[in-house]
């Protein structure tokens, strides 16, 4: 019976999306890996023949994923959760390492990347926590759990290191926010991250006497009811001590290439041979497509292999070289629907575990697509993470695919749920 | 408000990440060129030069192959170049090196530019099989001139890899290219060099050509260079170089019915082939430097001496044309002609009365001096006398560019009324005082071409064409105003005594010596004073030795002028020398083998050595 109203109810609107943004990946990866021999699609030896491949398998994994009792993923959330988190551990005993990070189990010929599948079992664990009637994100040791069902695998995942998808879990503050948590979390984190790239390029004193004169100026415009000066005391007081700590963070805590992603990002001493070359790469590659692109098949860059790892994170450049700018503003189109649609989805939800893990979903896709196009297009520091659904690498299609249709299973049974 | 939090978030960054790759990718071009300077590699195909026959057909100028090594700097290897291997293959020191490479950055790192040029075939073969190991390093194949000849320096000019001007001036040219500088080289540059070809590949980030551009569709062939025929005769111009063996100065032979240029002798002058290869800046700077035979300098161009007394022709066309004078006027000359007040012009015919006819073959001063004073003097003031005579002047083709196919020139200078207003502003000058035009001394001054244009003109009886050097381009004609004819505002009717006086310099006058048995010339000697300065002081050196002359009188078949640089009397190196000329030209063998030798084999080195000798010497002797 369950199942009947599975394929009734279920959101074909989103399978749709993902369908559209998987086919366009896979063509993008086949022109961004073309050899010059022709061979099969199918040809294993081949990026774009594995991805065929991962796709089949997602395929399944779909079906499987939608076959299961929804109720099971709330109910054994925490089992999910206990074995990621064995994975990230067990990486530091069986993982191999690739380009300095030991982030990989390998299969013979597959990986499995096990940080991909603790982003779901985190947004599990997560939602089934703050579905509690108990829980209020207000009190204090509430929110100290909620951080540390995000902050434990960050912890593990930033170990091996793998400082890229560690970010990505931040995004999860943005379900927090939406469940309850004080806005001021969210204001204190973005002056942040403004705070430490203001710093970077301008000096200390300056940013810091700008601080006082906005304090003192909210000081006096707000009504005497809400003036408070020993908060605001204090606010002047992190935030100096804040921007003096800036550089120490940079010069000591920052690694080499880190540094270098930075300084590109902001122009200074930038070598385009070494450290500036990718990005230097990539917006050549996506500013030379113009309006409609230099054809699909026909990239010079694309072609020539002059942007790394075209086809995992740099993905998006044969995009915007190929198709142009009209063409990298469809994908986007699609991208941001999608994400709409499950935020949609997500308040239409019944149950709160369910609008918790929808709120997830998006968040983690958002954040995924935020970096890893922005880092393209000089607007975000270098950090290598994958586009959903885009990019080539089983991992990241699978534990993506499970982490949406998660969701979909979900909301096709809000109904069975009332 | 939580609720919306989310997708505000998402349209926001949908916006910011469309608008930052609206301007990457619409406002901003800069990524275009990029991608192509990353991705697409230019490949030139040089065609061969065209090749420079004479009017005969004789190969003057032909090819050989050359190699030039070029250098991409961004292409080479940032560490580990084997800079001793390198330097050891192509036989340079690592100074070179450095500085050939830091050039090459300043060109362009992205371009090729030239490392090493022109190797022969020797050299490169060394080189070839392994320069594949050196990345940024590549060949191109050029063609180089290969000279059949060792005359014509002066009229074929020089190949040279174009420099930074030309560049930037003509997008054609790119670094190492070669263009032609000088003589036809220059004139006809389009012509000879043809179109290069342009392959766009497709490279990769190794470097490694990945195929051709877009299947190629913007590929263009290389077009070979046409051949060009130069109205050159190169046994007469071989002969005229002979000739002027240890001499300065210049022959110009113009072919008076079509205007053809048969030789054009500067003296002295090189062979063309120093100037090819890896030596020719080396012996182009070495001949800048000598400032005191120039052999740079093109004399028949470029060199503006007084005409002297081939100027009478003219003196006397324009007397006739202005009607002061006719056939039968008479001046008495008494060794010199007086006019005015204690100034007094000296000449050395033998005196009595004087009229046109004897008046040219004895180039008497006194005939022409006075023919002069009329010609201005018939005006109201000798302001529109000297007018008048300037144009006349000017239907010649003198004291202006003559608009012939070499790249150089000079106007030569005829003086009119603003010139000398210049010169006496408040006024005082007359007839008198400019007297000295008359005989081709004074204000004048004219280049050989002109002069022997002149005598073209005088032996067509009133016109001339545009003397050139093209007779012939492989499939096109030669340019129109090669083919008009310019008449001069001398009637027909006037030339005849003239032409007749002028025949009998050869019999009766000044050049008796140097007749030749059977053919008919019309010439006229000149002996112009001319002077320097040494040491600052103003000192007069020996004279010009000038002769100019067209034969046969009948149907003429060339027109020449021949200046020898301090030769003194025109009879005694200019007339010889033109009288051999004519000879060559019009029989192909000469008679008077005596003559010949004297002056294949003496010079006037020791004339030119005794003015830079610092001590005071005489002329003239």
């Amino acid at each position: 019976m369950k199942n009947q109203s599975v394929s009734g109810n279920i959101d074909w609107i989103s399978i749709l999306l993902y369908a559209v943004l998987v086919i366009m990946g896979w063509m993008t990866i086949y022109s961004a890996s073309l050899p010059e021999t022709e061979t099969s699609f199918f040809d294993m030896s081949q990026s774009y023949g594995k991805q065929i491949f991962f796709i089949m398998l997602s395929v399944i994994l779909i079906f499987m994923v939608l076959a299961v009792d929804a109720k099971i993923y709330e109910k054994y959330a925490l089992i999910f959760y206990g074995l990621s988190i064995l994975l990230l551990v067990g990486l530091f005993a069986f993982g191999s390492v690739i380009k300095g990070q030991r982030n990989w189990y390998s299969f013979g010929g597959f990986g499995l990347q096990p940080s991909e599948f603790a982003k779901i079992a985190a947004s599990l664990v997560l939602s089934k926590f703050l579905s509690d009637v108990q829980i209020n994100l207000k009190n204090t040791n509430h929110q100290l759990i909620a951080f540390g069902i995000i902050l434990l695998p960050v912890g593990l995942i930033l170990m091996q290191p793998d400082a890229g998808s560690a970010m990505i879990f931040f995004s999860l503050v943005l379900v927090l926010h939406r469940e309850g948590l004080p806005a001021w979390y969210l204001v204190t984190g973005v002056t942040a991250i403004v705070l430490f790239l203001l710093a970077l390029f301008v000096k200390p004193v300056i940013l810091i006497g700008l601080a006082l004169i906005i304090i003192i100026a909210q000081y006096f415009v707000s009504r005497r009811a809400y003036r408070n000066p020993i908060l605001s005391t204090m606010i002047f007081i992190a935030i100096s001590g804040f921007v003096f700590s800036v550089d120490y963070v940079y010069e000591n805590v920052l690694e080499g290439h880190q540094k270098d992603r930075i300084n590109v990002l902001f122009d200074k001493n930038v070598n385009l041979k070494k450290e500036g070359y990718n990005l230097n790469q990539s917006l050549i590659a996506i500013g030379s497509g113009g309006w409609f692109g230099k054809g699909y098949l026909e990239g010079t860059q694309t072609k020539g292999g002059f942007v790394p790892e075209q086809h995992t994170d740099y993905i998006f450049t044969t995009v915007g070289e190929e198709w142009g700018f009209v063409g990298a503003v469809v994908v986007i189109a699609v991208f941001v629907t999608l994400l709409l649609r499950i935020v949609y989805m997500a308040e239409r939800q019944k149950s709160k575990f369910s609008r918790t893990y929808g709120y997830c979903v998006a968040s983690i896709l958002f954040m995924h697509f935020f970096v890893n196009i922005t880092m393209l297009i000089k607007l975000f520091p270098t950090i290598g993470v994958p586009l959903p659904f885009f990019s080539y690498g089983g991992s990241s299609l699978f534990a993506f695919t499970i982490l949406l249709f998660i969701f979909i299973k979900m909301d096709a049974n809000k109904v069975n749920e009332w | 408000m939580r609720k919306i939090l989310l997708p505000t978030i998402i349209i926001a960054a949908a916006i910011l990440i469309t608008a930052r790759l609206f301007y990457l990718q619409i406002l901003d071009d800069t990524y275009i060129k990029k991608s192509e300077n990353n991705a697409i590699k230019i490949k030139y195909e040089y065609p061969e030069r065209g090749y420079i026959y004479d009017r005969n057909g004789k190969l003057m100028v032909a090819n050989q192959p050359s190699y030039d090594i070029m250098v991409t700097p961004n292409d080479m290897p940032r560490e580990g170049v084997d800079t001793l291997e390198i330097c050891r293959l192509l036989n340079i020191d690592k100074e070179y090196f450095k500085e050939r490479i830091a050039k090459a950055k300043v060109y362009s790192p992205l371009l090729p530019s030239v490392f090493l040029p022109q190797l022969n075939k020797k050299e490169f073969a060394a080189f070839q099989e392994k320069i594949r190991r050196y990345k940024g390093f590549d060949i191109v194949k050029r063609s180089l001139r290969d000279y059949q000849t060792n005359v014509g320096a002066n009229i074929f000019g020089y190949i040279a890899q174009v420099n930074d001007n030309i560049i930037k001036k003509n997008p054609y040219y790119k670094s190492g290219d070669l263009i032609g500088r000088q003589g036809v080289e220059e004139m006809y540059e389009e012509i000879l060099r043809g179109v290069k070809g342009v392959k766009y590949v497709q490279r990769d980030r190794d470097n490694r050509e990945i195929g051709s551009f877009k299947d190629g569709i913007y590929d263009t062939i290389a077009q070979q260079g046409q051949d060009i025929t130069l109205t050159i005769d190169m046994e007469l111009q071989k002969y005229g170089e002979a000739l002027m063996f240890e001499k300065r100065g210049g022959i110009v032979a113009i072919e008076p019915s079509s205007g053809e240029i048969l030789a054009l002798v500067s003296a002295p002058t090189y062979d063309p082939a120093i100037l090819v290869g890896r030596e020719r800046s080396k012996n182009f700077t070495a001949m800048m430097r000598d400032t005191i035979t120039m052999p740079l300098f093109d004399r028949p161009l470029l060199a503006e001496y007084p005409p002297g007394s081939p100027f009478k022709i003219l003196t006397g066309l324009i007397g006739l044309q202005e009607e002061v004078i006719d056939e039968h006027s008479t001046f008495l000359c008494r060794h010199g002609f007086s006019y005015g007040r204690g100034a007094f012009m000296k000449c050395h015919c033998p005196g009595g009365a004087i009229q046109l006819h004897n008046g040219i073959y004895k180039s008497c001063n006194a005939y022409f001096g006075g023919t002069y004073k009329l010609i201005i003097d018939k005006y109201p003031n000798p302001s529109s006398g000297v007018n008048a005579w300037a144009n006349h002047l000017k239907s010649f083709g003198l004291g202006q560019f003559m608009g012939y196919d070499l790249p150089q020139g000079r106007k030569g200078r005829i003086p009119d009324a603003k010139y000398y207003k210049f010169w006496y502003p408040n006024g005082g000058w007359r007839s008198s005082t400019i007297i000295s035009n008359s005989i081709g001394q004074g204000e004048v001054s004219m280049t050989p071409i002109q002069l022997a244009n002149m005598m073209a003109t005088v032996a067509n009886q009133g016109w001339y064409y545009t003397p050139h050097i093209i007779k012939k381009i492989e499939g096109r004609t030669i340019d129109k105003k090669f083919t008009t004819k310019h008449y001069t505002s001398i009637e027909k009717q006037y030339f005849k005594p003239v032409i007749d006086g002028l025949f009998d310099v050869y019999n009766l006058g000044t050049a008796r010596g140097v007749r030749v048995e059977g053919i008919e010339i019309c010439g006229k000697t000149g002996t112009a004073e001319n002077f320097t300065k040494i040491n600052g002081k103003k000192t007069q050196l020996d004279d010009h030795s000038i002769f100019v002359a067209f034969a046969p009188r009948e149907n003429p078949k060339i027109a020449i002028a021949v200046f020898v640089e301090n030769g003194y009397w025109g009879a005694r190196w200019a007339g010889p020398i033109a009288s051999l000329m004519i000879e060559k030209y019009l029989r192909g063998t000469i008679t008077r083998t005596d003559l010949e030798k004297r002056m294949l084999e003496n010079g006037l080195k020791a004339t030119y050595e005794k003015y830079l000798s610092g001590e005071p010497f005489s002329i003239n002797k």
